[in-house]
């Protein structure tokens, strides 16, 4: 925080009124969304999936892909949640598991964003113009195309698999919900007296100067986009498109589904994916919550 | 009449956009698409085999000349209904194997999108008319929990308990001894087997229109008309429904297509789970046996079910609220 305020003072000029603002907002930022007892346990069980994803060499008694265990093995000490009929270990390969599905939801949310951001904030400053009149019919098509199918078929097409193409697919298919907020932000925005102040600085600083306020919407944008991504890699690996060599929550339940553990009731094998996936798009859900303090003051009462 | 004007040149629009892309997925890798289709199918270190790359081309239609000469290749044939062949079904047209599955998925999309259109809207405005009570947060809370589950991992836990452990429904399946056609018996089979695959995805596909319209109705709530209504001594009833609901409804047509595409998307999870002989399972089907021309063909239907869905939506929502209309003209 502290090298936030030195930052603001070697700025250009003096501290205007919406650097003030800005650095108001980013200092209250954490306080606000920590405050909010949902948001908190959101963030503690997420750390939580991040230790375990940093740490899962250490956790995880075998490597996840291993799989020259005995097949269908019982939970045992060996095996704490048994093993699956080709005879990896349910518990390593869950542990391992949460490393794609915080890596796709990480990056895949923050293409996501940064498309979003491009698109809605050039959109939204050269409202009526031509440019926008493009960018507003891209972003209604995107809105209106069911993304599943979409990226289906890119990922069909592809030679590789894994999580980089993941990344690049589900960012560019799910970005436009999010970029229309921010274009309808951005105009109203535009027209508040500090931006029309900073016009007169030239051009090139309005961006800088509207940046702050959108930092709440963005914020939640993010969240909502690397929610949407995590479950998006499950259901793309559940369909077989994940990358058959590693080993992530969606595949798990690709290969339970494709070997017939719900016919054969090997409930473990499909109930833990599907929880931890739950849990953490819970925690996920439960930050939200936190993030919509900062952006709807109405809520902040209770 | 603009509204209407618009609404339309959008859709057409829009339409045109879909297709368009259509055509140029399939261009985006490098190479001749025949022959790394043809790579594909027969693995990566196969020899090529001269005859079937040919037999690609014909079948991409109009490999030789521009890509502009390609384009308009690729519409003529769109417009007569050619969507090419497929190979799992080899050699069925692709629109023949989708015209088989498609009732599957209407049915089962169309019946479960409205349901939870109708479950969605009365609960949400229900809480919010009793906002702050306990049913209110159970609600709330509910929607929030339920939102969270993967509706593909529900499916499969449904299918344990009601399907296997139970026995209390079909494990896969559209129907099981009966013969397809117009009949008694048959439908009331269809429907039995249609159960689980339907309540798996009717799980999750109400939450938005609940929070939608708890929120809207909240705001409605507030709004001097009410509170004038209020005043007149009309019953709660009446103000609750006819006033604030009523108008708090709108929106909520709006988004219709937009969660059409998610319960579309749902199915085809859903689908393959129950190896229900809808879209959604041909889908899998063309995954598995990298079936170019039905994915496509299969991206495209839907495309255009939400597009044309979408149009209707907003060309209703012109005749509901006047006020649309008169503000863009």
């Amino acid at each position: 925080m502290t090298a936030g305020v030195v930052q603001t003072g070697s700025g250009e000029g003096p501290a205007d009124a919406s650097a003030v603002e800005g650095e108001y907002t980013r200092m209250r930022w954490p306080q606000l969304i920590w405050s909010s007892t949902k948001a908190r346990a959101g963030i503690i069980l997420l750390l939580l999936f991040v230790l375990v994803a940093l740490l899962a060499p250490v956790i995880a008694p075998y490597e996840g892909t291993r799989s020259d265990f005995g097949a269908l093995l019982p939970p045992s000490g060996d095996h704490l949640l048994g093993t699956t009929s080709q005879g990896g270990d349910i518990f390593s390969q869950l542990i391992y598991g949460s490393r794609i599905s915080l890596t796709v939801g990480l990056f895949g949310g923050l293409v996501s964003t940064a498309i979003a951001l491009i698109i809605g904030m050039w959109s939204g400053y050269k409202e009526g113009t031509v440019t926008d009149d493009i960018l507003s019919f891209i972003t209604n098509v995107a809105i209106v195309v069911p993304v599943l199918p979409l990226m289906i078929v890119l990922i069909a097409y592809s030679e590789v698999r894994g999580v980089p193409l993941m990344v690049f697919v589900i960012g560019i298919t799910s970005w436009a919900g999010h970029a229309r907020a921010k274009r309808s932000q951005i105009i109203t925005l535009r027209n508040r007296d500090f931006v029309t102040a900073a016009k007169f600085a030239g051009e090139g600083r309005i961006f800088r100067e509207i940046m702050p306020s959108m930092t709440s919407l963005v914020a939640a944008g993010f969240v909502g986009a690397a929610t949407g991504a995590i479950g998006a890699e499950a259901g793309l690996s559940f369909l077989g498109l994940g990358d058959p060599n590693t080993v992530s929550w969606g595949t798990m339940l690709y290969q339970a589904d494709a070997q017939g553990a719900v016919a054969q009731g090997l409930w473990l094998w499909v109930l833990a994916p599907g929880l931890v996936l739950a849990l953490l798009i819970t925690s996920l859900t439960f930050i939200n919550f936190g993030v919509d303090l900062l952006s709807n003051p109405h809520l902040r009462e209770d | 009449m603009r509204y209407f004007t618009r609404k339309i040149v959008f859709f057409l629009a829009t339409l045109w956009a879909a297709i368009t892309l259509n055509f140029i997925i399939p261009r985006l890798q490098p190479g001749d698409p025949a022959e790394v289709m043809v790579q594909k199918l027969a693995g990566k270190d196969a020899q090529l085999n001269p005859a079937a790359v040919e037999a690609m081309r014909a079948m991409l239609g109009a490999p030789e000349g521009s890509l502009f000469e390609q384009y308009i290749a690729y519409l003529k044939a769109l417009s007569q209904g050619d969507f090419g062949i497929s190979y799992t079904y080899y050699p069925y047209p692709v629109t023949e194997v989708i015209g088989q599955a498609l009732p599957w998925t209407l049915v089962l999309v169309g019946v479960t999108q409205i349901l939870a259109f109708v479950i969605g809207v009365t609960l949400g405005a229900y809480a919010a008319w009793r906002r702050n009570t306990r049913f209110d947060s159970i609600v709330t809370l509910g929607s929030t929990f339920l939102g969270t589950l993967p509706s593909f991992w529900i499916a499969l836990l449904l299918l344990f308990v009601f399907g296997y452990t139970t026995g209390w429904f079909p494990t896969g399946g559209g129907y099981s001894s009966t013969s397809p056609g117009l009949n008694v018996a048959f439908l009331g089979d269809a429907a039995y087997h249609s159960l689980l695959p339907a309540l798996s995805l009717l799980i999750s596909a109400p939450i938005g229109w609940i929070l939608g319209m708890r929120n809207t109705m909240i705001m409605n709530l507030g709004e001097d008309y009410i509170r004038l209504a209020k005043a007149k001594g009309l019953p709660d009833r009446v103000v609750a429904l006819r006033y604030a609901a009523r108008n708090a409804l709108l929106p909520s047509v709006t988004g219709f297509a937009i969660a059409l595409g998610g319960v579309l998307g749902g199915s085809i999870l859903v689908e393959k789970i129950y190896d229900y002989p809808g879209m959604g399972r041909l889908m899998d089907e063309a995954i598995g046996n990298r079936d170019f021309p039905l994915l496509q063909a299969l991206l495209l239907f839907i495309i255009v079910g939400v597009l044309l869905a979408n149009l209707i939506a907003d060309l209703l929502y012109g005749v509901l609220d006047p006020r649309v209309r008169r503000a863009e003209s």
